[in-house]
Formats: C-alpha cells, structure tokens, sequence
C-alpha cells in the first residue's frame, strides 16, 4: 500500500533581509507520513538542489523540540496545528495527501528576517543579557542542599524555565509581544530562593530591553500560550508585572 | 610499550587524592591587572564552552565566545536529558569521591588516565553547588533537598535531574553566566560563525578563522590562547541521537595543523533510541538512559514472534539484561546493554516491523507505582515517543533500539587540557580524556561542566602565566595564509553548477558503511573494507558533489558540504583506528576479542594506550602515538556487570 502524500506548499522566499519576498509554489510527493515536517522540506531541498535550485533555508538543529532553533508558521499558526509541538516534532501525519500548506518566517519587528524562513531572533539574548539570570561568579556557591526548596516552588519554576526561547509567542501575538518569553524567566527566578535578591531589578531590566527591542505591549490576547510548545502559561506575565511595577515605583 | 615523546600528560606527581590540591596551589597565575592584557578565543557555547567563557570572564580575561546557532543558549548540550552525576552523598547510600573515580575508570574499561577521572570526581561536588546557586531547577524531595536517580554502571543514585530535561536546564544556566558576561563586556559574542581554522604563530595557538553564516564573510580573530568546545563527532555516522550542526570540523581542521587526534574508534551506540523508521529520516531519537530506571527491556522468547506485546504472557518474554547481568540488571552500562539487544535481535528475537528492536516495558512500572508517578519521572520522553512513533508507551511497551550517540574519543589532552599544539585547549565532548572506551551515563554534563567551571579557568592561568605572550592583531601575516587556505577549500566545494548526488546523500552513505563497519561490532575484514569504501566516497565526493549557492550568503548546504568533506577524513581514521586495535573494550567490541560468552575480551598486555594519531598530509598515512596507561588506584582487571 502506498500510503505517500504529495502536498502543495506554499512557501515565503526571499533573499536577503533587504530584498522583497514572497510566497513561491512548490508541489512534493512521495512525503511519508512518518516524515517529520522538517524533513519534508529536507526533501523538498535535495530535489530543488538536484535540479539545480536553490534550496529553501531554514533553521533547525536538535530536531526533538528542546533546543527552540526551528520556527515556522504553518497555514497561519506558529509551529503549526498540533498544540505543545515544536515544528521539528510535527509529523506529516497531521497532513492529508493534496493539502495546500503554506510555510512563513515567524514575523515581527523584533525578529527581522535574514533569508526565506530565517529570521534574526538576537534580541532574545540581549534581552537575558540585561537579568535574565542569578548573579554569582563560579566558585562561590554554597553547598546545594544549604537552601532547602519546596517541592512544589521547584516544580513551579521547572515549568517556567522549559521555555525553549523559539520566539513563537512572539509570532503569533498580534502586538508582537514577548511577553511570555521574558516572564517565564523572570517567574522561573522569582519562585526560586536563589532569585530573590535580584528580583525586582531583573524584571526591571528585562523588561525595558524588550520594550527597547520593539516588541509590543501585552494586551491578554493569549495567542502565545497557545502556541507555546511547551505549554508555558500566559499566568507567568502577571508575576512579571508586579514584579515590574514593584521596581517601578521604587 | 614505548611512550611517545609528543605526548607528555604532565600529570601532578603525588597520591591521587592529591594532585590537583597541589596543582592549584603550585599553580603559577596571572595577576588582576594582567588578566585583562589577555584575550581569549572559545569556541562552543554548550556546556564546556559557555562555562568555560564565563568563568575566564568572571576572572578578568577579555573573552571572545562562538558559536554556530543563532544563540550560544541552543547548543546540543541543551538536548541532554536524563542528569548530571556527582559524588554527593545525599542519599546516604555509599556514595564517595572514591567511588564515582572506582566506577568512571571502570566503566571506561580501563582506559581512561586515572589522575584526570579523579579530579573528574572531586569537582563533581561543586558543580551541583554552582548549578544550584544559578537557579538551575533541579528536582527536590518534599523536603526541599535535592532529589538523585540511577544511571547506568552504578549502585548509587548520584544522578542529579531536572526532569527529562535536565541539559536544557544546566545549558539556561551556564547561558545566563555567560550572558551576564556579555552586559558587562568582558565577552563579545559572536553567534552564527563557524570556525574553519585554526591561525599558529611560532607553533602557538593564537588566533582563528570563521565563516560569518549569515553573510558568509570569512572573519579573523586573534588571541593569547584557544579553546575548543564543539563537541563530538556522532553525525559522522549521519544518523545520531546528536542535533543536525554537530560536527568535527573545528577539531578535525586542528588536527591537521598539528593537534593529535586519540582514540578515533571509540563511540557510545546509546542502547535506547526510537528505532530507525525511513529512509529521509534525519536524526534518531534517544529515550534517556533514565527510563531503565523503571523500564524493564525484553524479547520474545520464541524467534520472529509476531504477535502483540500484550499477547505475550510473562513466561515468553527473555529479559535478557535482567537474566545475563543480575548484578545489574536493566542497568548495565550502555556498551553492554546495546551489544545484548543487536545480539537478540541478530538472532531473530527482535520486534516491531524490521525486527531491529527491543521492547522497553513500563507496565511492572505503572502497576507499582501508579501512572501518575510514573508520568512525572517521564513525562516529556513518553510525549516526545508518543508523537514519533504514534504509539502510547502508557499502554504498549517501547520500541527500541542502539544509536550513535556520543564520541569517547577526541582530540588527545594533557591534564591541563591543552593539546600537542600549544596554547589550543580542549574542553566537553571535543576532548578524548575522561571517559576512556566508554562513558557512563550522566558523566558527559559532568565533564563538560568540570572542565569549563572548574578545571580550565587555572590550568589556562599557568600556560599563560609560563609563556608571557605578547600581542598580536590579526593583521599578521599567519593569518593571511591560513585564510587564504580556507577561501581556496570554500571555493572548491562551490566549483561545480550541477550535479547528481546531493550532499545528504552522501553523508547517508558514509553514515551506512561506519554503523556496519565501525558500529556496534567491528573484525578485520569488515574494517579493511570500510577504509576502502570511505576513500573512494570521499573521491567522488570531491568530484561529484553539488554545492547550491554561493559563498557570500547565507547558505546552509554549504556549510554541510564543508563538514561532511572532514567526517570523510574522520570517518577513515575511526576505522584505522578501530583495525588498530586488536582487542575488545568499551564500546570497541572486535569480534575476533571475545570472552567465551560473547563478552568483550581486552588485552591489557598490548593496548593499555591512549592511541593517538598525528596527521601526515592528504595522502600520507598518519603515525600512531601511544600513551602507555598506568593503573596506580585500580587493579586492572576484566570488567564484570554480573
Ligand atoms: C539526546 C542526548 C541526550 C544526552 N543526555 C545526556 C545526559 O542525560 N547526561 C549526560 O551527562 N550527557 C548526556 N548527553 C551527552 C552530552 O549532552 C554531551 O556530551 C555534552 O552536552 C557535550 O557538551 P559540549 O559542551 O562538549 O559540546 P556541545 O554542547 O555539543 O556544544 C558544541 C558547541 O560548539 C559549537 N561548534 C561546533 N563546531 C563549531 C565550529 N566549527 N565553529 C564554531 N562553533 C562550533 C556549537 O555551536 C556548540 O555551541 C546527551 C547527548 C544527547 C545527544
Ligand atoms: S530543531 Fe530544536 S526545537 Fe526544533
């Protein structure tokens, strides 16, 4: 039995960051269902690059949905349909053979695009630059039992800090907000012993940076938790803001 | 067994227990204000590189870091799942700095330098310390002390977690070092460039060459001294456990300017992955080795039974690591455990449709200690299984299956972690030096974190402090060769406009011939072949290749046509490597060295060595160098998991 799709895809190409783009068709078959949605535009590629074409440039790299490198809008939804899914983890199953799929850059003005479906996310480092993190130099820790913590506070945290920093929030939110990414590190750290002295300055720097990066202001669309593959929830962004408006006012 | 004179370990004399104490208080330093004349290169921002680069910046060096991803917080170490060894105690179970050394060297089999393991093992206390400290979000007791797992090859639970995430976490911590760094300007970073050279003034390491990937510039850099951090060489065999940008490229390019290359042959094949499914597949898939915690790994008593897991009633099943190793059961280390399925699956016991898989069950697991409990310790791993293979592991058992998963060898290092070339260090996975033919699980974030955080920042003082290196900019003229190398290679692999096969297709094909012939199970012949094979893929790869694109943009399969070309090289040292070893240890396992029933049988007489390979030229063989191992601390003898 075969049981191979062959699938219309629509995809943006364009290149370079100053070039106009646009959405270019490509039709694909003998697609497995098995195949990961990666790996169908890997296959996409080696018949564009045989026949000579130049292949279609997106990033990846873990492929198991931990390392946030890949990032693409499928049919209008950030990672695609299935929920709490990395692009990398979405399989072609989810697809029906003569389905027309189209394939964008995550957008927005904080992430510009470097080529086709490549985009610049640096502003998420220069972003946890300015706090994202427990000021203490190697060498001067205590021991790691000296600061016992709650169970639940650390399970609390750990759901925080599995954000994988893909930057999907970010495209699916109509003001363009990181919110979410920023929050969940700023939660991470404020529910943690070890973030406290920091707390509120963290939240403070952090978020400027985000507003100086051109992202928007958060309006509870949440659109981003949504999308999230990690599930992170939207309820991180009220830690954040009283924790921002606490250094705010001081 | 003679010792070469190109490999002097320079390790502390003294008792073991005490060679680094008295290392770091004989150790010359570099003072406040002198550190801040020196400039240091890191590449690799995983766990090595972005502890390493934080720690010399924290001490007052100027720090350049790199890396190949958008950002230094998505390197591989970030997909590590199941934990982080250390010889902490918590457990009251008889844990000791002694023991976690006792176990490394042997889980190793012997061949591993006893006075870098135990260092290994003293430094493990503190990592977990500064891991804690950072905010790193380790599991706890409800008590709120940490909470420990087993791993393979140890009767202890030493294994700190993070759920089934716990890379991601020591990867976000060791990134927020590295970025505090970054706002205070003591490291400039330079995300997206890959290095492709390595620049020598007067034989020392003091500068590099990238490839900005975003435009394709070819950049300088200059330094006092270099440090490697890449990582390993896994995706030489195409399909790995390993992230698709991991390569060999920075060490291999070393290696031809003079670094020695040890023990190429040794590779972990990672007993539990998802078992290969098609052929497009781009990566396997590892399910943490945590899962043999609670997962009990069976076969069909009778040959090519096709019925249904759940139809096959208890007394048909062999739990063969359970009835081989009682010892140790489901966790024996990982050499053992995936040469015990190959050889139940060669014998016709596998499942699933190609008959390349082994069940890892969860059903005693869930009976005992609820769903719940068992979602918690896995969750993310069954997920991550459910949606691959579209099967539910809460209700049918795993299937799985060996995969190459992480390089033992690496570039040769004394015990201050510096390479034959002076000045180049060695860090992580990059280096060969700690866990001899096999690593233990949960021993690589350890190592890769010991030797950025805690062993590198002193050892790279007293080199510096010893040679009393002037500046140099890039404008000399080393760098003008070295680059123009580098601009010729790139040009060649664009030189054609057309072409059959493409890049992947050949990277598939060297991978076939290294997992038949260097894999799991390697002979003489087998072994010939595969150094036959690989020279003439890699002649037609340099003739045949096509290469879309150009070289000042961003493109992506230029980058992999330019390290598949050294995984060809690589890939014939591995197997020379592998014929010149006639024996079995490790995850080297010669099928003309085997102990009567079928274990891997080491000659201790002829290759207690660190075999290491210095590179002649393209078409000249290399020359083996060999580091004679003394075993002061352990008694050498056959390894036994019974
Ligand atoms: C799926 C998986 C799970 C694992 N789980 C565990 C576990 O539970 N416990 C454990 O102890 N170990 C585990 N390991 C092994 C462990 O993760 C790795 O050995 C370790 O993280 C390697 O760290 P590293 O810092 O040496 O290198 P990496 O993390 O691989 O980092 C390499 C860095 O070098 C950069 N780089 C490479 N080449 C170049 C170049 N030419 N130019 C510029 N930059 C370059 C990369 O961009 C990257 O920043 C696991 C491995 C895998 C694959
Ligand atoms: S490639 Fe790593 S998350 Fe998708």
């Amino acid at each position: 039995m075969d049981n191979h799709l062959t699938l219309n895809l629509l995809i943006w190409r364009q290149s370079g960051p100053e070039q106009p783009g646009m959405m270019v068709p490509y039709t694909i078959s003998g697609v497995s269902p098995e195949m990961s949605f990666l790996e169908m535009l890997d296959h996409l590629n080696d018949d564009l690059s045989r026949r000579g074409e130049r292949p279609v440039e997106f990033d990846s790299d873990c492929r198991e949905g931990i390392c946030g490198t890949c990032g693409l809008v499928i049919n209008g939804i950030a990672h695609g349909p299935k929920s709490a899914c990395t692009t990398c983890e979405l399989r072609m199953r989810s697809f029906k053979s003569g389905d027309t799929i189209s394939v964008e850059p995550f957008r927005a003005t904080g992430f510009p695009i470097v080529r086709d479906l490549v985009v610049d996310r640096g502003a998420f480092d220069r972003i946890i630059a300015k706090g994202g993190y427990v000021s203490v130099n190697t060498g001067a820790a205590p021991d790691g039992n000296a600061i016992p913590v709650s169970k639940f506070d650390a399970d609390r945290a750990m759901d925080a800090a599995s954000c994988i920093g893909c930057g999907a929030c970010v495209a699916a939110c109509p003001n363009a907000s990181a919110s979410l990414f920023v929050s969940a590190k700023v939660a991470q750290l404020a529910l943690l012993p070890q973030g406290q002295p920091e707390r509120d300055h963290r939240a403070l720097k952090m978020v400027e940076q985000m507003d100086r990066e051109g992202f928007g202001d958060c309006s509870n669309h949440g659109e981003c938790e949504a999308v999230c593959p990690k599930a992170i929830s939207i309820s991180h962004i009220a830690i954040m803001r009283r924790d921002f408006m606490r250094a705010a006012v001081q | 067994m003679g010792k070469s004179p190109l490999l002097d370990a320079k390790i502390p004399s003294g008792p073991v227990e005490q060679k680094w104490t008295v290392f770091r208080g004989d150790a010359d330093l570099v003072s406040p204000a002198n550190k801040r004349k020196h400039t240091i290169i890191v590449v690799g921002t995983g766990l090595a590189g972005a502890s390493a680069a934080a720690s010399l910046a924290e001490m007052g060096y100027n720090v350049l870091s790199f890396c190949i991803q958008d950002s230094p917080r998505r390197a591989h170490s970030v997909a590590a799942q199941g934990g982080i060894n250390a010889a902490k105690n918590y457990q009251n179970d008889g844990d000791s700095v002694r023991r976690l050394f006792h176990d490394t060297i042997k889980g190793g089999d012997f061949r591993a330098r006893e006075a870098n393991v135990y260092r290994l093992a003293e430094v493990s206390v503190n990592i977990i310390d500064q891991c804690v400290a950072q905010g790193v979000p380790f599991a706890r007791e409800y008590g709120g002390t940490l909470a420990n797992r087993s791993f393979g090859g140890a009767q202890v639970s030493r294994t700190f977690y993070a759920r089934g995430q716990t890379g991601q976490q020591l990867m976000l911590g060791a990134y927020g070092a590295l970025m505090r760094q970054v706002n205070e300007g003591t490291v400039k970073m330079f995300p997206r460039r890959e290095m492709l050279d390595i620049v020598l003034v007067d034989g020392k390491a003091r500068g590099i060459i990238c490839r900005n990937l975003t435009n394709g510039e070819i950049e300088r850099y200059a330094a006092h001294a270099v440090v490697l951090c890449t990582g390993g060489y896994s995706t030489a065999y195409y399909l790995s456990t390993n992230a698709v940008s991991c390569n060999v490229t920075a060490a291999w390019r070393c290696h031809k300017r003079g670094a020695l290359f040890a023990n190429p042959c040794y590779t972990q094949i990672h007993p539990t992955c998802i078992p290969q499914s098609g052929d497009s597949q781009s990566k396997l898939t590892l399910m943490s080795e945590s899962l043999r915690n609670d997962g009990r790994v069976w076969v069909p008593k009778a040959k090519h039974d096709q019925r249904r897991p759940s139809e096959i009633p208890e007394d048909e099943r062999d739990y063969f690591l359970e009835r081989r190793y009682p010892a140790f059961g489901n966790l024996v280390p990982r050499d053992i455990a995936s040469r015990a399925s190959k050889r139940v699956c060669d014998e016709g016991h596998g499942v699933g449709p190609t008959g390349y898989a082994v069940y890892l069950d969860f059903g005693d697991a869930i009976k005992r200690l609820g769903r719940n409990k068992v979602q918690e310790r896995y969750g993310n791993l069954f997920a991550m299984y459910h949606e691959i293979t579209d099967d539910d592991p809460y209700d049918t058992p795993m299937r799985i299956y060996p995969a190459p998963h992480y390089t033992m060898g690496g570039l040769w290092v004394d015990y201050n972690l510096m390479s034959t070339i002076p000045g180049l260090h060695v860090l992580g996975e990059a280096n060969f030096s700690d866990h001899g033919a096999n690593r233990l699980g949960a021993s690589a974030l350890m190592q890769g974190l010991a030797d950025g955080y805690f062993v590198l920042p002193y050892t790279i003082g007293a080199y510096l402090a010893g040679e009393r290196l002037g500046a140099i900019g890039t404008d000399h003229e080393a760098f003008d060769a070295v680059e123009q190398e580098v601009k010729e290679s790139v040009a060649a692999l664009l030189k054609r406009k057309k072409g059959e096969k493409t890049i992947t297709e050949f990277h598939r094909e060297l991978g076939k011939v290294l997992w038949e012939d260097v894999g799991m199970s390697r002979h003489h012949e087998g072994l010939e072949t595969a150094i036959r094979r690989i020279r003439e893929m890699r002649a037609e790869y340099h003739d045949a290749v096509f290469v879309p694109g150009e070289g000042e943009e961003l493109n992506r399969s230029l980058e992999m046509a330019g390290r598949v070309a050294d995984f060809f090289e690589l890939a014939e040292l591995m197997a020379r490597d592998a014929l010149q070893r006639e024996e079995s240890c490790g995850g080297h396992f010669r099928q003309e060295h085997r102990t009567r029933d079928g274990e891997a049988k080491r000659d201790d007489k002829n290759f207690a060595f660190v075999g290491a390979w210095e590179y002649k030229g393209r078409d000249e063989e290399p020359v083996l160098h060999k580091e004679p191992l003394v075993f002061e601390n352990m008694e050498l003898k056959q390894r036994s998991y019974k």
